[in-house]
């Protein structure tokens, strides 16, 4: 009796990992119907330029084009 | 400048062009090649190459995204940059197009995906996505870089289709909408589940393991019997979760293979699976006897993960071929009854109609030449490599290019009822007759069921007798669970996917894995001619005569758009090529003109010997040409004499030597083609072909094919590259498109050359047979560790431990060997 005291911490344990691990299956099964790794090549690519270096070059005109389509 | 002075240097080169050096050191702004001496603007702050370079540099100004060239410039000088096509995209406004590509979205928008040319890198993403910004009406722009695609979210209202493709193509991608959105949709809804379950299935692997080293744990160390049985509850209920929701489709595999009689790898594993899953509950709740959750959970996850690899494997080539098949819609200039021309889609072209046909189109439809004069290249039907001349009155056929000059025709037939139409059809029944190749593992399958399934009987029987039924079923569960043939569900795919993405390197997209497998053995190889073995080009091929004379000649040529004309024509260098002048043409017959003082004269022999008598030798010449196959044309000039010049359709390089070396490892070559016998016979001796037929209709190609099939065991592979050999690659158990190979060849044929020429089939025959082997090393890896496992599971020593242990190993090992170097 005694033994199933000790170790009693983990009839709240498991199932708290095993909510967590549901938790995690559930975002992951959203991400994938969203489409979230649909395309796992190209985010990279996207990242690789700043917005601010690539649009620094052209500067006065980006501006201009900015504000007409605000 | 004399003849003298001209004759006294070797090539004529730097006698004529006089080159400016400065010139040859201006390089264009936007694609950093020399720009051509003609297009050098010197007033101009720059300096193009040509208009869609210009339009493209334009663009990019214009929108303040000029920073893509230091972004460019950052990642790849190297890199040749696209140029703009100038098209006007008009045809994809038509609506009965857009209704096949354009999904509506709410609030007045539209969706729509373009497969780009020429996008690859980060900067070519950069720029598709500030779409925006160059064109109002366009509210979002996605490129995928995998795909080559840009999914475009616009505003009908605002901005037409058409200006979106436009746009793109100003900035150098010239853009193509995507067929079958619908199809596409249901592909990616696909995609996605595959991956959940693989997910999904790894995370439960990952919790019952977890539950699963406890249980072991406390076998060895001893463990509460309350606690025991906690474990074990939890263990069956994520394993049986496991079972029914990733580890479904093994069981919906397994029914639709017994529905179907036939054999396949998922009828063991289903086995295993559930007989496992019902043994392992039936001993949680009893409480007694081993569960195999861990074991099974881990099976699921991992067969999927092999299955999942290729699965991706097989989406990239077929997403590779998705966008060579996905052209710009056929359209078709419809002449109205005012004599203007406007362009309209070809579903649009009815029966009747007149239709113009510009130099260098497609024939949009069979029909009856009304006006106009020209030479046809029905190559793609015919398999005939000389164009045909078509005058007033000659039938056409939809398809075929018209090489010289525009004529237009009255529609006599369209769509389905087209030759091309009827041949398409036959392509599909060809298809759909087709029987599916049976997989190495699958065959394998079917043994393994009944060896297995006979083993556990024999266990059960015996050790119910020996010491009871319960003990019976208990080792004969073992034996199922560790015989279930994990390896072998793994190795498959895994050297599959492998094969797929090192032939995909060498040139060659694998749209099905059975394919690699039926390369494997050497086998039929039936070889069309024109296009695959040849250029499919009309070319000047060898020529008897002084190669100044060439030159003059090929300057008088290049003022004539006749096919023959062009092909002389093009084998000088346009810098090259003299001043003509006096250009005298006679339709059908020949040329003359005056190239620094000279008067020259070209033509067909009896054109040219009609006014200059032919000597022995050019008469000879021209007979040994015949003799070749090629088109004698016949070159006069007084300082010179008589030249002789042979037109016809080149080998290509490579292809003697990948003919040898096929050969070589027994692959048994024969030649098949719609070409003239005599062409077909010089040809096939050239590379060494034995076995070559001419003049076959695609009709009887594919007959030829089906005959093949039926009077060898050996597969029958065919390799072609037009619409006169879709029938023959649909019926051929592997069907090869080769680079450049018309629409329906793509769609009829299993595997797809990205490279010129048809070296790559060596490397693809090599690389199969490399496969097949390591699939049976495999295979004799994983047959040893389920003999062992098999043996302690009979013998009742096996425990889940064990079988937990073996599972995995085996697996590894089997993954590991797939991954076998190739030497290609």
């Amino acid at each position: 009796m005694e033994r199933v005291n000790r170790v009693s911490v983990l009839l709240v344990m498991i199932p708290a990992a095993l909510v967590l691990a549901g938790l995690g299956i559930f975002a992951f099964v959203i991400a994938a119907k969203r489409g979230q790794f649909d395309d796992l090549d190209t985010p990279a690519l996207r990242a690789v330029f700043d917005e601010d270096d690539m649009l620094a070059k052209t500067k006065t005109t980006k501006d201009t084009d900015q504000d007409s389509v605000e | 400048m004399t003849v003298a002075e001209m004759l006294s240097t070797p090539t004529g080169h730097n006698v004529v062009h006089m080159p400016d050096d400065s010139a040859q050191s201006i390089l264009c702004d936007h694609c950093k090649l020399p720009v051509p001496q003609g297009m050098i603007e010197n007033e101009a702050e720059h300096q193009f190459c040509c208009n869609g370079c210009k339009s493209v540099w334009n663009v990019l100004h214009g929108a303040g995204l000029a920073g893509y060239y230091s972004v460019r410039d950052a990642i790849d000088p190297d890199a040749q940059r696209v140029s703009s096509t100038n098209g006007t995209y008009e045809e994809l406004d038509d609506p009965s197009f857009q209704s096949t590509c354009v999904e509506n979205l709410p609030g007045g928008l539209a969706q729509t995906d373009l497969l780009l040319e020429g996008m690859h890198c980060a900067a070519c993403v950069w720029l598709i996505e500030r779409l925006p910004t160059v064109l109002e009406g366009v509210v979002e722009s996605r490129a995928n870089i995998r795909r080559r695609t840009a999914c475009v979210r616009y505003n009908p209202a605002e901005v037409k289709l058409s200006d979106v493709a436009r746009a793109l193509d100003r900035l150098g991608y010239a853009a193509h909408p995507a067929r079958g959105a619908a199809a596409r949709e249901a592909r990616v809804k696909e995609d996605r589940k595959f991956l959940i379950r693989v997910g999904v299935a790894g995370a439960i692997a990952g919790n019952v393991m977890l539950l699963a080293i406890a249980l072991h744990g406390g076998a060895l160390e001893g463990m509460a019997e309350t606690w025991k049985s906690t474990f074990r509850w939890y263990s069956m209920g994520l394993g049986v979760l496991s079972l029914l929701w990733p580890g479904r489709v093994f069981f919906i595999g397994a029914l639709a293979a017994l529905r179907t009689r036939v054999a396949h790898l998922d009828i063991p594993i289903a086995l295993a699976l559930a007989v496992g899953g019902i043994w392992g509950s039936y001993n949680t709740i009893s409480g007694r006897g081993e569960i195999y959750f861990d074991s099974l959970a881990v099976l699921v996850f991992l067969l999927l993960v092999g299955r999942w690899i290729q699965h991706r494997q097989q989406r990239n080539a077929s997403d590779h071929v998705e966008l060579m098949l996905t052209l710009t819609p056929t359209s078709a200039l419809k002449v109205n009854d005012d004599g203007s021309t406007s362009r309209v889609p070809i579903e649009a072209v009815e029966l009747g109609m007149l239709v113009e046909i510009e130099a260098g189109g497609s024939i949009p439809a069979d029909g009856i030449i009304e006006t106009g004069e020209t030479s046809l290249d029905t190559s793609f039907i015919s398999g005939e490599s000389r164009p045909i001349p078509a005058r007033i009155g000659d039938t056409v056929v939809a398809g075929a290019t018209n090489l010289r000059s525009p004529i237009r025709i009255s529609v006599t037939a369209v769509g389905d009822s087209t030759r091309v139409g009827k041949l398409m059809h036959l392509v599909a029944s060809a298809s759909a007759d087709k029987a599916p190749i049976v997989q190495f593992a699958d065959r394998i399958a079917a043994r393994f069921v009944l060896t297995v399934i006979s083993l556990s009987i024999i266990t059960l029987t015996y050790w119910s007798i020996v010491s009871g039924f319960a003990t019976g079923i208990e080792y004969a569960t073992a034996l199922l669970i560790v015989t279930c043939p994990c390896a072998l569900g793994l190795a498959t795919p895994m050297a599959m996917s492998i094969a797929m993405g090192r032939a995909a390197k060498a040139g060659v997209l694998v749209k099905s894995a059975s394919a690699i497998e039926s390369m494997s053995k050497p086998a039929m190889m039936i070889l069309d001619k024109t296009g695959t073995i040849t250029m499919g080009q009309t070319r000047l091929v060898k020529y008897e005569c002084d190669h100044q004379l060439l030159v003059m000649c090929a300057s008088i040529e290049a003022h004539s758009n006749h096919p023959i004309a062009r092909a002389i024509a093009e084998s000088i260098d346009e810098a090259d090529r003299l001043e003509a002048t006096e250009i005298n043409q006679t339709i059908g017959a020949g040329i003359s003109g005056t190239v620094n003082t000279q008067t020259v004269e070209v033509g067909s022999p009896d054109y040219i010997g009609s006014r200059y008598p032919l000597d022995n030798q050019s008469q000879a010449l021209v007979d040994s040409m015949i003799k070749d196959g090629l088109t004698p044309v016949v070159v006069y000039a007084d300082h010179f004499g008589f030249g002789v010049l042979g037109i016809g359709d080149p080998i290509r390089d490579d292809a003697g030597e990948s003919i040898r070396a096929l050969q070589s490892v027994n692959w048994n070559l024969r030649l098949c083609s719609g070409d003239h016998p005599q062409i077909v016979a010089s040809v096939a001796k050239e590379v060494g072909i034995e076995n070559a037929s001419g003049s076959v209709s695609p009709e009887a190609k594919a007959d030829c094919v089906r005959d093949l099939q039926s009077n060898s065991d050996r597969s029958v592979v065919m390799v072609g590259d037009g619409v006169n050999d879709a029938a023959a690659l649909a019926v051929a158990d592997v069907g090869i498109a080769v680079h450049g190979g018309a629409e329906a060849s793509l769609e009829a044929a299993d595997i797809y050359l990205t490279k010129q020429g048809i070296a790559p089939l060596v490397a693809l025959a090599s690389l199969a047979s490399h496969t097949m082997r390591t699939i049976h090393i495999s295979l004799i890896f994983s047959v040893c560790y389920n003999a062992i496992a098999a043996i302690l599971a009979m013998s009742g020593v096996i425990n889940a431990l064990i079988a937990a242990i073996i599972m995995p190993i085996s697996s590894l090992t089997v993954v590991a060997l797939s991954t076998r170097k190739w030497k290609g």
